[in-house]
């Protein structure tokens, strides 16, 4: 029975064995510090024990050489403790850049995967082995914790924001997944697994579960909200062409420039009026309400991969969305082979 | 009179002296304790005004800055007739005393008065969110202005001129309390401390104040025709 | 003419000690309204000693029942609700009713006056106020608590707190609310009465190291707790009319609680330690009977903890989401805030070289604090490690490393204070025997419930869980045989220091032949402390003089 009991956790990442390697030097510089301290207690307690009730002692106040001495060495060793750890969690904060992107929303009390292809997971992940996989996380209500111990990482998952955090498993095997940042009733239940597989059977995996990327359904999304309204292909719609977008620097009305990130990306869907782009009026209504977090998901994976000239055309006739203009200022958009008459006022071109 | 006659000195000082150096420190280490519950809530209220500065400002400049400019000249001249009575009742000036303490008072119940009055008005200009607010409002402004963080700027303003308003409550208890002690002659050029330290609380309370209203009410443009009552 | 009484060691007379006194603190006058309306700092001391003790037995009560639910992994002791609303009882009450005030209010409230020579605080009244308040707070609290419970942990984190939890919030807020006022009316009473207030020729560095210790503590009292109020009012606020300063909803932002919230709670940790630690170094110069070594390093240890405590709070949050270069700081400025502990432990254990050792009971629980403190706080320099703290952080690592520190440490050096000054304050020795039987007890059970922690929590157990994966059940049960022996071991005190009050020995002065103006007087000490202000003429703790007649 005792045989099964574990006593440390598997090492199943990258980073788990870097974390190991430090937590197994500071056991043995505060175990032998710890040690040292209790053995000389133990020594002195008995060496110099009370003989008799008039004992006399040496009249010693202190020595301040030693003093200082014990007070500036440690921090040598803390300064290499300290490095150490921060080293190993700056390369967890950084993902590598060209690593896959699962999302991953927390609520309650429940783990939603979605992989960049459209597989739908709730609270399993499956990854393969031997290569980094990223994470982009978010919650639906509460804080809660993405915690994997045999990863040796975790990361809060915060409502209103985007976090990130990458892993490189290097073993196969089903992990426990925790979360452990308590959230209510069924904290302790809101546990599942990774699942690490071998390249092949992950592939597999992955055919079995497809429903059609994330891009994919994104796309229809943006049709079926009607983003296409204004965020057509023509350079005189009332809104930023969205191609090639992710990840460019974009200098807002306000003389702020911004990175377009998922974030940013995210923002300007719920608070349109937050950054407003050079060049352009706030028009543009929230869809707060009418979009959750895994739709929003959705959009982002397919204004990500939008390539020049990829637009999709306005085919189909829907309602407007709520808040939006019914007709925009200046008229309603030209068909791209015409030519250019009004320029609606306020208006230059796109930068 | 008949009080009078009991000790100044307290059975645990060993001169009048010890006792009202420690009496003055003991109220200007509870004056620092007050900064820091003011500084950490004005901390919250900076770290948002950074983060969204034009909502701040659309949100400040929709306050009552008439009432809040009357009563900061209301706040610092009770602190003036504070500042009186202290000195009345070291130079054994009974009558200057009794009059000033009741001016402090009846100053400190004006802002009060006026401040209620404020509240009223900020009802009325539908500035109170979860109770009376128009988000339609904020948006059409030029340039439009985010009602959510216009709401917590709000919520700010409630929360830092209502912890303010319960010092001020605070204060008026103490000052209706040193006015009975004057009347039985317990303020006199030897028993001063009470209002000394008393005047010190007051002081520091209309010195949040002045911090309050730039921060609060003129990050915002106003424009004169928009004051009111 | 005031009689010179020096602070150097006097071996007790071997002979029967002299009968106490006919009016000491305790029989000047009886019944209930002497009591509640008293303003001796001494009986004060007495009326906390009640309530913490009171609130410490209800703490143990939730960790017993949360204890005994982790025998088993499906955890079906209590539902999980019950389950959350006791751990969060365990540490509201822990922290704020026990912790924090104990040492300051029993010990310091005590023995402050006596050790400068004062005859009472600064402001007595003031000081019958802070219990009144705290008790007020304790009540309103416990009420909340048992009626209807609440889930939010003691940390309170929004949106959680604000939004989802369904149950007490407001009301516990409130009762914490309340009691913080006690904190801050006590530290101020406590600085007042150490600058205003010492006897002639008790300078600085000759004040004893305990109230450098309960300085530094109050300092961070006075500082820190307004901040706690601020984030207090704030949850409420937000809870009561659903406009949320926190709200991501609004562009609140839930991390700007949890800053405020640890800018006061980290330094609150070391509020509830270095007065423990002040303990302990009493108690080691007069067992070992000698100075304490390196005394001007001691005393700016305590000041220097105080002051690095304010800026290490975000050590916290390291996986909250702040950036890496704020995570850099504070990791880097919790490895500085360790070295000041350091300091200390070094000079205890130097200190017994070449002394005169004596392992009476006190000295027992300060040597157990020094192993367990020492151990605790060496895990604080892992958790201070981002690599480390990025895969323990909300484990069960954490939880034996806080405990290894306020149980471990401080309360070990509470019981140490409790049984020191216990001849003092009733002028009763306790059972040598069973006081011995009772810090062994308390040194194995505390642990045999927290090593297994350590692994538990490496391993990935996650904290606040009422149920756990199959595989960590033999950890569980190990840890849960632990506590219920340290239940033993703090209900055995209760037995015979209450017994020793009807059949214990008398004390006399000063039973230990300890140095300190405290020892001078009777015990217990008479309503006024001292007839007439003892003058100062040495160091503390002058263990090694050689006796001579008349000023030192």
């Amino acid at each position: 029975m005792f045989a099964e009991v574990p006593l440390f956790p598997e090492q199943a990442s990258t980073t788990a064995e870097r974390v190991d390697a430090l937590f197994f030097f500071l056991c043995a510089v505060t175990g032998i510090m710890a040690v040292s301290i209790a053995l000389l207690l133990l020594y002195f307690a008995v060496k110099y024990r009370r003989r008799a009730e008039d004992d006399r002692t040496p009249r010693i106040l202190g020595n301040k050489r030693l003093e200082w001495f014990w007070t500036i060495s440690p921090m040598f060793v803390f300064l290499i403790m300290f490095l150490w750890g921060a080293s190993i969690y700056t390369s967890v904060a950084q993902p590598p850049p060209d690593a896959p992107e699962v999302f991953v929303i927390g609520k309650q009390w429940m783990w939603k995967i979605q992989h960049p292809d459209g597989q739908r997971e709730i609270n399993d992940l499956h990854i393969p082995v031997g290569r980094p996989v990223k994470l982009t996380l978010t919650s639906e209500d509460v804080i809660h914790d993405f915690f994997v111990p045999a990863f040796r990482t975790k990361i809060d998952v915060v409502p209103g924001r985007y976090v990130h955090t990458w892993f490189h498993p290097t073993k196969t095997g089903r992990f426990h997944l925790f979360c452990s940042q308590y959230c209510g009733t069924s904290h302790a239940n809101m546990v599942g697994s990774v699942v690490v597989m071998e390249r092949a059977e992950y592939a597999e995996w992955l055919d079995s579960h497809a429903e059609g990327s994330l891009a994919l359904q994104g796309r229809k999304l943006f049709l079926k909200l009607q983003c296409i309204t204004c965020h057509s292909a023509n350079s005189q719609a009332r809104a930023p062409v969205l191609e090639d977008l992710y990840g460019r620097t974009v200098n807002l009305r306000d003389g702020r420039t911004v990175v377009a990130d998922n974030g940013y990306l995210r923002e300007s869907i719920l608070y349109p009026e937050a950054k407003v782009v050079q060049g352009w009026e706030s028009i543009m209504p929230t869809f707060k309400g009418q979009v959750n977090e895994e739709e929003l998901i959705r959009l982002l994976a397919f204004i990500k991969s939008l390539k020049p000239g990829r637009t999709p055309v306005r085919t189909e006739d829907f309602p407007p969305p709520l808040g939006a203009p019914e007709t925009p200022p200046g008229g309603n958009p030209k068909p791209p082979q015409a030519v250019p008459t009004n320029r609606p006022e306020g208006k230059s071109n796109r930068s | 009179m008949a009080s009078a006659n009991y000790s100044i000195l307290a059975h645990h000082f060993e001169n009048l002296e010890q006792q009202r150096e420690t009496e003055t420190m003991g109220m200007w280490l509870f004056l620092a304790t007050e900064i820091l519950i003011f500084g950490a809530i004005f901390t919250g209220y900076t770290i948002y005004r950074v983060r969204y500065p034009r909502d701040f400002e659309a949100a400040s400049a929709h306050l009552n800055l008439l009432i809040g400019s009357i009563n900061t000249i209301v706040l610092l001249s009770s602190s003036l007739t504070m500042a009186l009575s202290v000195h009345a009742t070291r130079v054994g000036r009974q009558k200057m005393l009794m009059t000033c303490l009741t001016l402090t008072i009846v100053l400190g119940a004006t802002f009060l008065g006026l401040k209620a009055l404020e509240y009223y008005s900020d009802y009325e200009d539908f500035l109170v969110p979860g109770l009376r607010f128009r988000p339609g409002e904020w948006t059409e402004l030029t340039p439009p202005a985010n009602p959510q963080h216009v709401q917590l700027m709000l919520a700010f303003y409630y929360i830092m001129t209502g912890m303010h308003a319960v010092h001020m409550l605070v204060g008026m208890g103490l000052l209706v309390w040193l006015v009975l002690r004057a009347r039985q002659g317990m303020l006199t050029p030897v028993r001063y401390m009470a209002i000394e330290v008393i005047g010190l609380y007051w002081h520091f309370v209309d010195i949040v104040w002045i911090f309050l209203l730039p921060l609060l009410y003129l990050t915002g443009t106003h424009h004169g025709s928009d004051l009111h009552f | 003419m005031s009689s010179t009484i020096t602070t150097r060691f006097v071996p007790q007379a071997k002979a029967r000690p002299p009968r106490a006194p006919e009016v000491n603190y305790l029989n000047v006058a009886y019944g209930v309204k002497s009591w509640l309306l008293t303003t001796d700092h001494k009986r004060i001391a007495i009326l906390y000693l009640f309530t913490v003790t009171l609130m410490f037995f209800l703490g143990g009560a939730a960790a017993t029942v949360i204890r005994l639910n982790l025998m088993t992994p499906t955890g079906e002791l209590v539902t999980a609700d019950t389950y959350n609303k006791l751990f969060s009882a365990h540490g509201i009450i822990m922290v704020w009713f026990f912790l924090v005030p104990v040492v300051p209010t029993v010990l310091g409230n005590f023995l402050l006056p006596l050790m400068i020579g004062a005859r009472d605080l600064a402001f007595p009244k003031l000081n019958l106020l802070s219990w009144y308040i705290f008790t007020i707070g304790a009540v309103i609290t416990l009420w909340a608590i048992l009626a209807g419970g609440v889930d939010t942990g003691w940390t309170f984190y929004t949106p959680f707190s604000t939004r989802s939890a369904r149950t007490n919030v407001i009301p516990t807020i409130i009762g914490i609310f309340i009691s913080g006022f006690s904190s801050i009316l006590t530290g101020l009473n406590f600085i007042v009465t150490m600058h205003r207030m010492r006897a002639p020729g008790l300078t600085w560095f000759r004040m004893p190291l305990f109230l450098w210790a309960i300085y530094a503590g109050s300092i961070i009292l006075v500082l820190a707790t307004p901040v706690l109020a601020v984030a207090l009012i704030l949850i409420g606020v937000e809870r009561a009319w659903g406009i949320g300063i926190f709200d991501p909803e609004l562009g609140g932002d839930p991390l700007l609680f949890q800053h405020l919230f640890w800018f006061y709670s980290h330094p609150v940790v070391y509020i509830m330690i270095l007065p423990a630690m002040g303990v302990v170094t009493e108690i080691i110069p007069c067992f070992a009977r000698k100075n304490i070594y390196g005394y001007e390093f001691v005393a700016a240890s305590s000041v220097g903890i105080a002051v690095l405590s304010f800026f290490v709070w975000a050590h916290h949050m390291f996986v909250a989401g702040q950036s890496v270069y704020s995570a850099m700081i504070f990791s880097a400025l919790s490895y500085l805030v360790a070295v000041p502990s350091g300091v200390k432990v070094f000079s205890w254990t130097a200190t017994l070289y070449k002394g005169s050792v004596s392992l009476r009971t006190p000295m027992l629980f300060a040597v157990g604090f020094i192993a367990l403190f020492t151990m605790g706080g060496l895990t604080g320099l892992m958790l201070a490690a981002l690599g480390v703290d990025m895969h323990v952080h909300d484990t069960y690592f954490i939880i034996a490393h806080f405990h290894f520190i306020m149980v471990g440490g401080a309360v070990m050096g509470y019981m140490g204070g409790l049984h020191f000054w216990w001849p003092k304050m009733t002028g009763r020795m306790y059972s040598e025997f069973l006081s011995k039987l009772a810090a062994l007890i308390i040194f194995v059970g505390f642990m045999l419930t927290f090593l297994p922690q350590f692994v538990l929590g490496y391993l990935g157990m996650p904290r606040r869980y009422h149920v756990y994966p199959p595989e960590f059940q033999i950890l569980n049960v190990m840890s849960s045989a632990g506590a219920s022996i340290l239940a033993v071991g703090y209900v055995l005190p209760l037995f015979y220091l209450i017994w020793s009050l009807y059949g214990g020995k008398p004390a006399g002065p000063n039973p230990w032949g300890a140095t300190g103006l405290e020892w001078q007087t009777p015990s217990p000490p008479p309503p006024h402390n001292f007839d007439e202000t003892p003058i100062v003429t040495t160091a503390p703790y002058e263990y090694s003089l050689e006796e001579t007649d008349g000023v030192g």
